[in-house]
């Protein structure tokens, strides 16, 4: 076939993710994107004008080298697309499916000027996918021995991606995770519909290959603290992710039937509580009930998205802003609104009621306006003195968000964290402070997102590295 | 997994375990518990650690039958394992040298509250162990508590053994009869510990209790197990499970914990026919101990 013009490629649409029918897929929790076939993909690889200065690899994080993977794909050289991703993102099933595209690479795509950017994203993730079910995952190969041990303290992609990196270093790898399962958010935070924990565990399996060992049940700070690692590692990687649920401070938020999105979320995840009785831990039984989450994030999404695959009748998403301002991806916003969620914007809560025996029965909200903008450059919600509501609610969920948990700052003393309890690093190489400890992900910078934290293990491994060869340069 | 090395039931639906856990053997003190996990579609649950050998590498576990989970727990034996165990969690036990301890444990309170109660004599208390049992059967480690403290009184409700009443009758008797008490620990079902606080109250008798609510994780992520104390809310996991009885909120305690009563029931019911059998034979088994 002969090379398409710039016009040519210009002329095809964007492609539509193929998804689970909305009416079904509320039934159950497999995936709602059902991903292209090779033919779209081949497709849609065409629409990219493979420019000579890419504004889409300056938009992504960690510098993806986008035009290129995306030619390989073209050309249906797609174990050499895998490989180009992997060589800037150890985690790209699972980027191209959770990544915010559209505040990133998509949204500086030329063609995105004009119509629709390329689907990055999609591509990302069809190209993962494809050497995952095709190929298997492709072991990474690894330099000689080095005898160095380093300590991953967190299986979140942080965490991950640091692993992945030092071993293939040759170092000698073990990461400590404190729940049963590795995965951090991925396993039990993001839903199953969104992200399937097959292609986590996948990620974790390819890592034990190349010799990663990892040690469930382990909680760095009370099992063994960060100082006694030192003495048996000699560098220790801080990947413990936000972990600390922010609630609403309103009355009525003990009642039976209020959760945190972390409690919400790991009860359905982690802990299967979708298959009850089947499996043990049991959630608030929800079918056909009224659901209120609050907040505007993925989380929330998330957990909006869970409750009525729970049977919830009316799910609802009270958020204290409006739309434009709602942190969440684009594409969970719509998935919501196509499922049925009712968005209840510029409301905030003030009350939740219950009835005799401590059950939620109401939340009373207060409408607000947009006022002048605060800190973050958003326009500050304000009340509208007077306009207050009650509306009948079943469960509610509290999602505005995480603070950092205290394990490891309140038993490792001599570790610098922010007022927040964000530990703080050098910029480009994740050291922390404490010699030989360094840290990076959401614990960090506070809530983020995946490829962040990816991105931060994997510049913490290449000074861990440098730091092995040369312990003196600390 | 964890190695059970030693399995044998201490009372009716009471079962001792002593598990391989050398890290946490090693680093737990009194006060602090473990949560574990029997099965891979199993709930997490998390048991105080009665005792620990470091030496050894194990530490010692005392489980009650309540419901799915813990029954199916007390069906396993020396050499089976248990599938996640981790910890150790929460905020060791406050020890001071108080002067006279009054330790009031209430069924597998008891257990929970022993540890601590050793902690405080080896700091210099002169303790008072009070065990509360339904009647005879129920009353556990007394053998214990007599290496340990300098007065022990088992009561039963039913008056087949020791003395006849609540455990908050006894502690009452022994105010009444002029007893100077510094401290009391009471660790046992919601009604006893808010009734023991009631009664310590008046008397401004520095009293800690333990609570119990319903957790996931242990490690303060999700705020499953808040509870409120001085009219705040905090995670009994990390900011507890002890806290001063005087300032705890019972009624929130109890209607948190009533939150999947229905599942619980469904839980219990589905394990009895699956684990008929398996039940008929551990009962048996019991009898014969
Ligand atoms: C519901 C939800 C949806 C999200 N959706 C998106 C999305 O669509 N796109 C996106 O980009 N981002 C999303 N995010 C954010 C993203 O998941 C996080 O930014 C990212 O996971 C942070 O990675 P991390 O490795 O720093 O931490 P985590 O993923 O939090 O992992 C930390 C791990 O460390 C473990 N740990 C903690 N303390 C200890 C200790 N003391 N010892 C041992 N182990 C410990 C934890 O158990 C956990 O497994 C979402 C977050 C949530 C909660
Ligand atoms: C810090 C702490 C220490 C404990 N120590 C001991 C101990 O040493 N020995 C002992 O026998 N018991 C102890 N418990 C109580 C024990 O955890 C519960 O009895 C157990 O979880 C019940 O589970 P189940 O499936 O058998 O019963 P279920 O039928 O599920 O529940 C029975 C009751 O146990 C409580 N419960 C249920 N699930 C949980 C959960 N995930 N976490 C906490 N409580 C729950 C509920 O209030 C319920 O009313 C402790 C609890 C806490 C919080
Ligand atoms: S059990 Fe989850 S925060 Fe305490």
């Amino acid at each position: 076939m002969a090379e398409l013009t710039p016009k040519e490629r210009m002329a095809i649409p964007r492609h539509k993710m193929p998804e689970q029918d909305p009416n079904e897929r509320i039934k159950n929790f497999l995936e709602v994107n059902l991903g292209y076939d090779e033919e779209t993909a081949r497709r849609e690889a065409e629409r990219c004008l493979q420019c000579k200065k890419p504004a889409c690899v300056a938009g992504c994080p960690v510098s993806v080298k986008i035009p290129d993977f995306i030619k390989m794909i073209a050309e249906g050289k797609y174990k050499e697309a895998a490989s180009i991703l992997k060589e800037d993102n150890a985690l790209p099933a699972v980027c191209g499916r959770v990544c915010p595209q559209e505040e990133q690479c998509e949204k500086v795509c030329i063609l995105a000027k004009k119509g629709q950017p390329v689907a990055i994203g999609y591509l990302e993730r069809w190209a993962a996918d494809w050497e995952r079910r095709t190929i298997g995952l492709q072991i990474a190969e690894t330099k000689p021995k080095t005898g160095k041990k380093v300590a991953i303290v967190g299986g979140g992609p942080a965490g991950l991606s640091c692993a992945g990196d030092l071993i293939q270093m040759g170092h000698d790898v073990t990461v400590f995770e404190a729940l049963h399962e590795i995965g951090g958010v991925l396993i039990y935070g993001i839903p199953e519909f969104r992200l399937p924990k097959e292609i986590v565990r996948a990620e974790v399996d390819g890592l034990k290959k190349l010799g990663v060992k990892f040690v469930t049940n382990y909680i760095i700070g009370l099992t063994e603290t960060v100082d006694e690692l030192l003495q048996r590692f000699d560098a220790v990687f801080l990947g413990v992710g936000a972990g600390l649920p922010y609630f609403l401070g309103v009355p009525g938020e003990h009642l039976n039937g209020v959760y945190s999105s972390n409690e919400f979320l790991t009860r359905v995840n982690l802990m299967r509580a979708y298959e009850f009785p089947n499996a043990d831990t049991p959630i608030f039984n929800i079918k056909g009930k009224t659901v209120v989450v609050f907040g505007g994030g993925n989380t929330a999404m998330d957990a909006v998205r869970t409750s009525l695959r729970l049977g919830a009748k009316r799910a609802i998403i009270c958020y204290r802003r409006t739309e434009a301002e709602m942190p969440a991806r684009v594409e969970e916003v719509h998935h919501a609104k196509e499922e049925g969620v009712e968005f209840m914007l510029l409301y905030a809560p003030v009350e939740l009621r219950g009835d005799e025996i401590g059950n939620l029965r109401e939340m009373v909200v207060q409408k607000m306006q947009l006022g002048e903008p605060d800190a973050s450059g958003r326009r500050r919600p304000v009340p509208i003195p007077g306009a207050i509501e009650t509306i009948p609610v079943d469960v509610a969920v509290v999602a505005i968000g995480n603070g950092s948990n205290p394990i490891i700052s309140s038993t490792t003393p001599d570790l610098k964290v922010n007022k927040w309890g964000n530990i703080l690093v050098d910029e480009n190489t994740m050291k922390t402070n404490k010699k030989g400890v360094f840290a990076g992900g959401d614990i960090v910078t506070g809530g983020a997102t995946v490829i962040l934290a990816m991105g931060a293990g994997r510049k913490a491994a290449a000074a861990i590295d440098e730091y092995l060869k040369n312990p003196d340069i600390w | 997994m964890n190695k059970i090395v030693e399995a044998r039931f201490l009372a009716p639906e009471v079962k001792l375990f002593r598990i391989e856990a050398p890290k946490i053997a090693e680093k737990r003190k009194a006060g602090q518990f473990i949560i574990l996990r029997v099965h891979e579609k199993g709930e997490r649950i998390p048991i105080t650690i009665a005792d620990s050998n470091p030496a050894d590498g194990t530490i010692t576990i005392i489980v009650q039958g309540v419901g799915k989970t813990t029954r199916l727990l007390n069906t396993l034996n020396a050499g089976d394992s248990i599938l996640d165990v981790v910890g150790p969690l929460g905020k060791p036990s406050h020890i001071e040298h108080f002067g006279t301890a009054v330790s009031i444990g209430g069924g597998v309170g008891t257990a929970i509250a022993y540890p601590t109660a050793k902690a405080l004599k080896d700091a210099g208390n002169y303790v008072i162990s009070i065990i509360g049992g339904r009647s005879k059967d129920y009353v556990i480690l007394e053998n214990e508590m007599k290496q340990i403290a300098d007065e022990v009184y088992p009561t039963t409700d039913d008056g087949s053994y020791g003395f006849h009443g609540f455990v908050t009758d006894k502690l009452q008797q022994l105010i009444d009869e002029g007893r100077i008490i510094d401290f009391v620990l009471a660790i046992g079902p919601i009604p006893m510990m808010e009734a023991v606080a009631k009664v310590t109250k008046p008397h401004n008798i520095k009293t800690v209790v333990s609570l119990n609510p319903i957790m996931v994780d242990g490690t303060g992520m999700c705020g499953g197990c808040r509870v409120v104390v001085d009219g705040k809310a905090v995670f009994a996991c990390v900011d507890g499970p002890e806290f001063d009885a005087h300032a705890v909120d019972f009624e929130i305690l109890k209607q948190r914990n009533r939150v999947y009563r229905n599942e619980e029931q469904i839980s219990l019911h589905e394990l009895e026919c699956n684990y008929d059998k398996m039940f008929n034979e551990e009962l048996k088994k019991q009898k014969e101990q």
